[in-house]
């Protein structure tokens, strides 16, 4: 007991490094998972949330029977398979051919211009967005006009939606997959292709042959890291973007964007947080099992 | 051989050059809306090449400066206090982590590695902040929820500790008595600077763009940040389109206030300090990305 005591002083400059961030994330991340019991309540502030109402799963049996719940996570899910595919397929373009071009300074510039949007806040890209898509004084429409065709009233039909914000994600993301996939050719040992050129092998063949295969551990993590993360969207692409238009909402609506409307705009607390602990406990199911495979796959690459 | 390979350098750059372009062209067209003449953006819309520029947008930025001024004040501020902040105490939770041994190391990397996996969404924390600490409209809501420190972060400044400050220069300091806190300040530090630097622009970016907690929190017209300031004339010209009597105010009033050039003139003053400082930040960054994805 004593020996433990004397260990704790030892180390007591230790935990007094680790207080800071303890206490932050005790406020930030701890106590609002605790806060997730009042979606199982009917909250009830002039009592406060422990002692409002127990009422089961009540909330959750009112989101399921909304046509809601399956549109958002509809949106959620397939927004997200989506954008991995998109960018994936254009990052690894992207990186294979930073990887193949000589010149050191072009090299530099191409990635500083794919990477500038990744910098850019989800404001100014709805402003971006706005300036090509306003219906009166957008881009498009003026396109469209010294074409001879009607003018489209871009915020108010959802069927274009789908596209606008699979680019605008890329846009924003491709960048970044760019640099991680680039860094993993980067990392590839050199005298691979130099012995292929020996052997007099073409370029494609280089490329398909030992760029892609050896990058795609890399390839397996980064898409396990966003399966783990399909639950979850990207609150200012779905609100901003659309400039929050109802007439969008059957398309632009997500778990995010929901929860958002149900706590600020309406004020409907128990759908919202109903809808908060749906995502947070599939996610947190998603996350664990995309760690387990990519466990089995590479160890070293797992989160835990 | 020779001429293929050549061929290939120009196919490769051509396509790069061209997805450069594009990627660029919804800045351009910002810029350009933003010097574009009013009444020629009401008529024509906008376009990359203007009849007539005109400096009005900025002009009536200018007058109204008092407000961006203090936006940006804000801004800067916010900036300033959260990085510093949510820097020091993540590179101390690193440094403790990165310790060969102490009791309850294992509960520490899970307490923090947790917070990865699981969370508790946005309406706890949003009762927690405002209801609870009473933060609603204070300076401290732009600066605590959700940003200030992150796992993600946290893991990657242990990994370079770990891998990159030999264990004998730590034993040395030690050897000599310097206490837990100058060898993290004299000796871990100063040989960690690029992580250090790029941690420090992640964090700094988040806050510079960060228009959330501002939305969440923050109605106050004194505590309005940059980006909220465009999140409100966003919301603005959602309310035009919105609403047709409106828009019918909006052409009226457009002929005092160049609203159509305004919006792109602001965002562009907003964006303007990061393309600044970008390009001579752009290599840490590019490595703080690179690592993220091959950690430990």
């Amino acid at each position: 007991m004593k020996n433990k005591k004397v260990k704790i002083k030892r180390y007591l400059p230790v935990y007094f490094m680790l207080l800071p961030g303890f206490l932050y994330l005790l406020v930030n991340n701890y106590i609002p998972m605790a806060g997730l019991i009042i979606a199982f309540k009917n909250l009830d502030f002039s009592v406060g949330i422990l002692r409002s109402e127990w009422t089961g799963f009540k909330n959750f049996e009112f989101l399921f029977r909304t046509p809601d719940a399956w549109r958002i996570t509809r949106n959620t899910i397939g927004y997200n398979t989506v954008f991995i595919i998109v960018n994936l397929v254009v990052a690894v373009l992207f990186a294979v051919l930073l990887s193949e071009i000589h010149s050191k300074k072009a090299v530099k510039t191409y990635q500083t211009i794919i990477l500038l949007p990744y910098m850019v806040s989800m404001v100014i890209v709805s402003y971006l967005a706005y300036a090509f898509l306003a219906g009166d004084t957008g881009l498009l429409n003026g396109i469209r006009h010294s074409l001879g065709l009607e003018p489209v009233s871009w915020y108010s039909e959802p069927k274009y939606w789908p596209v606008i914000l699979t680019l605008v994600n890329a846009w924003k993301g491709v960048g970044y997959g760019a640099v991680i996939y680039l860094a993993s050719i980067l990392g590839i040992d050199r005298s691979l292709y130099e012995a292929a050129a020996v052997d007099g092998i073409g370029k494609m063949q280089e490329i398909r042959y030992i760029t892609l295969p050896l990058i795609k551990p890399t390839v397996i993590t980064m898409l396990l890291l966003s399966i783990g993360r399909v639950f979850y969207s990207d609150f200012g692409l779905f609100y901003q973007v659309p400039m929050n238009s109802g007439a969008l909402i059957d398309v632009t609506n997500t778990i995010d964007t929901y929860v958002y409307r149900g706590l600020i705009a309406l004020g409907d607390i128990s759908m919202s947080s109903a809808a908060g602990v749906y995502q947070s406990v599939i996610g947190f199911l998603l996350v664990i099992a995309a760690n387990w495979i990519t466990n089995k796959l590479s160890k070293e690459n797992a989160l835990f | 051989m020779r001429k293929k390979e050549l061929s290939y350098q120009i196919l490769f750059n051509v396509v790069m050059a061209a997805f450069s372009v594009l990627i660029l062209l919804p800045l351009l067209l910002l810029f350009v809306a933003s010097f574009t003449d009013n009444s020629e953006i009401i008529l024509r819309g906008y376009s990359f090449f203007p009849h007539q520029l005109s400096l009005s947008a900025y002009g009536y930025i200018w007058q109204e400066k008092a407000q961006i001024f203090s936006a940006y004040f804000i801004t800067i501020a916010v900036t300033f206090v959260g990085t510093s902040v949510g820097l020091i105490i993540s590179v101390m939770y690193a440094y403790a982590l990165s310790k060969p041994y102490f009791p309850g190391k294992r509960f520490f990397s899970l307490y923090i590695l947790f917070t990865m996996l699981f969370n508790g969404g946005l309406v706890p924390t949003y009762i927690m902040y405002t209801r609870y600490l009473h933060m609603k409209n204070t300076i401290f809501a732009l600066i605590l929820p959700a940003l200030l420190m992150n796992a993600f972060n946290v893991l990657l400044i242990r990994s370079y500790f770990n891998n990159n400050v030999p264990a004998s220069l730590v034993e040395a300091a030690r050897i000599d008595g310097a206490t837990e806190m100058q060898t993290l300040v004299r000796v871990v530090v100063p040989v960690s600077k690029p992580i250090i630097v790029t941690i420090g622009l992640f964090i700094g970016l988040a806050y510079w763009n960060d228009w959330q907690n501002g939305l969440y929190y923050v109605t106050k017209p004194e505590l309005y940040s940059v980006q909220q300031i465009l999140n409100n004339m966003l919301r603005n010209i959602e309310y035009l389109t919105k609403n047709s009597s409106a828009v019918q105010k909006s052409t009226t009033l457009a002929g005092s206030l160049p609203a159509a050039t305004v919006r792109m003139a602001i965002a562009v003053v907003g964006m303007l300090p990061i393309l600044v400082i970008y390009p001579f930040v752009q290599k840490y960054f590019v490595r703080g990305i690179a690592l993220g994805a091959v950690k430990e």
